[in-house]
């Protein structure tokens, strides 16, 4: 009855009685919640910062005067022989193809892997729903594995290539979509799909011709968001141990001087590829999602 | 659109039904279509061949097994007894396990299910159930072996090396020595090795020995005894790999709060309307348009030649990369903010800082709470990534272990403990995120 008449909170009730001490009560009693906070973080950071510093090689503070340096160095030997940038990136194209089809390929898979996934694991729409804490469980696992741990295990057993890049990034992406899909398929109106359940249409029918049309500009722009990440990792997975652009770049940042302007240029190229992917995806998330009727 | 009141409406419809069922095929071929050229230039075909089942195989029995390796140095005489065949595992002499007999120079190693193993002064003899016998001497320095004809597929001869692979084990006979691996579930001298006084003991007798047993070295108790033992364990190293745990998500903490940090005063710059001056906003902007599109990978490395391998180099990747993804999202979350509770405390006199203070960050703290530990939670993932490639971290110790090419028992252990640090964080962010915007939206209302 009284948490009816003051609040859930447990604790002391506020004597309404004086109206401005309890209110100053209130707020002094915040800021020093506040402030303890505040203080808990930069002790933390703090402490943080001068454990990292410690088990660093160089310490930070050293690090920062040289921060300019190997970027000095590299751009100046390239600037020098800036003739062959053109050139060097022409090179390189293909691996860069190679990288983007890495991630195309498996946002596709993972984006399919996902729909299916997220179908199942939301409520009202799954086909077996005593079988949803199972697919949102599988879904949170393979969300969990970064993809450098499949790729690896799968270079070692596929051999190098592309393939185990594909893998290891459609399986995350397969349960990082899946999470966002099965969101957005929870708001589903679900009155198609009962129409269609009265005149007798399968559960891949209803799902395909009731839920898919409704869910799919949503849909599209979290692939289109994926996609854009899916670049950055095939890359990060090339300069690990798969193909690719990031393969090339490895190369050339160990063959070091003489070198340097195929570094720029795989830079270059990257950036380039990233920007433009960037802008491209989010012209078109934009229409998906604010509406193509206007 | 336009001709939908015309008068040929079924004419329309029926056109548009016409052109989606083209879209509904014509979508799923591209994607095929797509599919089968990435196929080709992938080299699918090709990848049967380059595939390694054995690796896998071995890959696979790794993960829940270990294996002893049992060695005889021909040329000695000499007999080891190791676990995974590494210094750290060897029984010390006269202690092996009891499957293994020794008597003068005959050894005899029991299998299981009547394999038995045999070392001799004449060479060694492997006795296969339902086979017959293997036997080997060398003869002139190369071993010659004497077993029932037809030699079957796993028995394999070389000129200077006879190896035997069965279901109990593996069994190898060269010119410089003589092995055979037994195959056992578990991961062995998880907690303590060979030279703990508490190898080999069961969990009861542990407990009674850690609670009430006489001290088994008298200057500390014999708990303490065991978690110094376990901490230090040489075969796991598993001071190591909490330390390497520990820097991952340091690594990640340190650069996702100290990208916030940096961020937040940029995007004001940023905001339409915080920031009047038109050039200044759109040079911010530029800016952290650039840190995004120079990827993280650039980063990391440029940062690694400058701050050396470590956990600070990788926070201050993470730091660097995010400050821009933050930069935005903060700047956008700034222009959708209500102008009425900033024209409110405006009305009471409030100067710029003030407005700022009880005007604007009530409304954003939320969103950018949630954004940051999002990124808190995906960045602990890249963390690991980034730690193969800065050098600290689990994910050195994961690329180390998996480089290898042997330990893969430990690539496993990484990966469990990666998936499970990855989802302690996650749940630890959704928790921290429901508390203090929970809270903060209990102290508004």
């Amino acid at each position: 009855m009284v948490d009816i008449a003051f609040g859930p909170e447990p604790g002391r009730r506020p004597d309404l009685t004086d109206g401005r001490a309890a209110y100053l009560d209130m707020v002094r009693r915040k800021r020093m919640y506040g402030g303890i906070l505040l203080a808990l973080f930069v002790a933390l950071m703090a402490s943080g910062f001068i454990l990292a510093n410690d088990r660093n090689a160089g310490g930070f503070w050293d690090g920062l005067p040289m921060l300019t340096a190997f970027p000095s160095e590299v751009l100046s030997e390239a600037w020098a022989t800036r003739a062959n940038i053109p050139g060097l990136i022409a090179a390189h194209v293909p691996a860069l193809v190679e990288t983007l089809n890495i991630a195309a390929v498996a946002t596709l898979l993972g984006a399919l892997a996902a729909m299916a996934l997220a179908l199942l694991a939301t409520r009202g729409l799954a086909r077996w729903p005593r079988a949803i804490p199972f697919f949102r469980r599988s879904m949170d696992a393979l969300r969990a594995i970064p993809e450098i741990v499949i790729a690896l295990v799968l270079i070692f057993v596929l051999g190098g290539g592309p393939v185990p890049a594909v893998i290891a990034i459609a399986l995350h992406t397969g349960g990082a979509l899946g999470k966002l899909f099965s969101e957005v398929a929870e708001n589903a109106d679900l009155r198609p799909v009962e129409g269609l359940a009265s005149v007798g249409a399968s559960w891949g029918q209803r799902m395909w011709l009731g839920v898919i049309p409704q869910v799919a500009p949503n849909w599209l722009s979290y692939a289109l968001l994926r996609f854009e990440i899916n670049v950055r990792a095939s890359a990060i997975l090339g300069f690990v141990g798969s193909g690719g652009i990031g393969h090339d770049l490895k190369i050339a940042m160990q063959w070091g001087q003489g070198r340097y302007d195929e570094v720029v240029a795989i830079f270059l190229l990257l950036f380039l590829s990233i920007v433009v992917i960037d802008r491209t995806s989010d012209h078109f998330r934009n229409r998906l999602v604010k509406g193509s009727q206007a | 659109m336009t001709a939908a009141l015309a008068p040929g409406l079924a004419d329309t419809v029926t056109r548009r039904f016409a052109a989606r069922r083209r879209l509904a095929f014509a979508l799923p071929a591209a994607i095929l279509a797509y599919l089968i050229y990435a196929a080709i230039s992938f080299d699918i075909a090709g990848l049967a061949a380059r595939a390694r089942f054995d690796n896998a195989a071995i890959l696979l029995s790794d993960f829940w097994s270990h294996k002893t390796h049992v060695t005889r140095d021909n040329r000695t005489g000499a007999l080891t007894v190791a676990i995974e065949g590494e210094a750290k595992g060897t029984y010390a002499p006269g202690a092996a396990p009891d499957w293994v007999q020794v008597n003068g120079a005959v050894t005899t190693i029991d299998l299981g299910a009547g394999h038995i193993v045999t070392y001799d002064e004449a060479g060694a003899r492997y006795v296969v159930p339902g086979y017959g016998i293997l036997d080997i001497r060398p003869e002139g320095g190369k071993p010659v072996l004497t077993a029932p004809q037809p030699l079957p597929d796993w028995i394999s001869v070389a000129e200077n090396k006879v190896s035997v692979t069965t279901d109990a084990g593996r069994f190898s006979y060269s010119r410089s020595k003589v092995e055979t691996f037994k195959y056992e579930p578990g991961w062995e001298l998880f907690f303590f090795t060979l030279d703990s006084p508490f190898h080999g003991k069961g969990p009861l007798e542990l407990a009674g020995l850690a609670l009430w047993g006489k001290r088994v070295d008298p200057d500390r108790t014999n708990i303490g005894f065991m978690i110094s033992d376990v901490w230090h364990n040489k075969m796991w190293r598993h001071s190591d790999v909490v330390w390497a745990l520990f820097e991952t998500v340091l690594m990640a903490f340190l650069g996702t709060f100290a990208a916030a940090l940096v961020a937040l005063p940029l995007a004001f710059l940023a905001a339409r309307n915080f920031m009047p001056l038109g050039p200044l906003r759109f040079a911010v902007r530029r800016v952290f348009d650039f840190i995004r599109g120079v990827d993280g990978l650039i980063w990391t490395i440029v940062l690694s030649r400058a701050f050396g391998p470590g956990p600070m180099t990788g926070a201050i990747a993470i730091a660097l990369t995010d400050s821009g993804t933050f930069g935005k999202m903060f700047s956008e979350a700034l222009e959708n903010i209500d102008e009425r509770q900033v024209e409110g405390v405006r009305s009471t006199g409030a100067n710029a800082l003030q407005r700022a203070r009880f005007g604007v960050f009530p409304q954003v703290t939320p969103v950018f709470l949630s954004q940051v530990l999002y990124y808190l939670e995906s960045n602990t993932r890249s963390a690991t990534v980034i730690g193969a490639i800065v050098g600290g971290g689990i994910g050195l110790l994961l690329t180390q272990a998996i480089q290898t090419q042997k330990d893969w028992e430990e690539v496993a252990y990484y990966m469990v403990l990666i998936v499970l640090m990855v989802m302690a964080m996650d749940s630890l962010s959704g928790w921290l995120r429901r508390r203090l915007i929970k809270g903060s939206e209990g102290g508004k209302s």
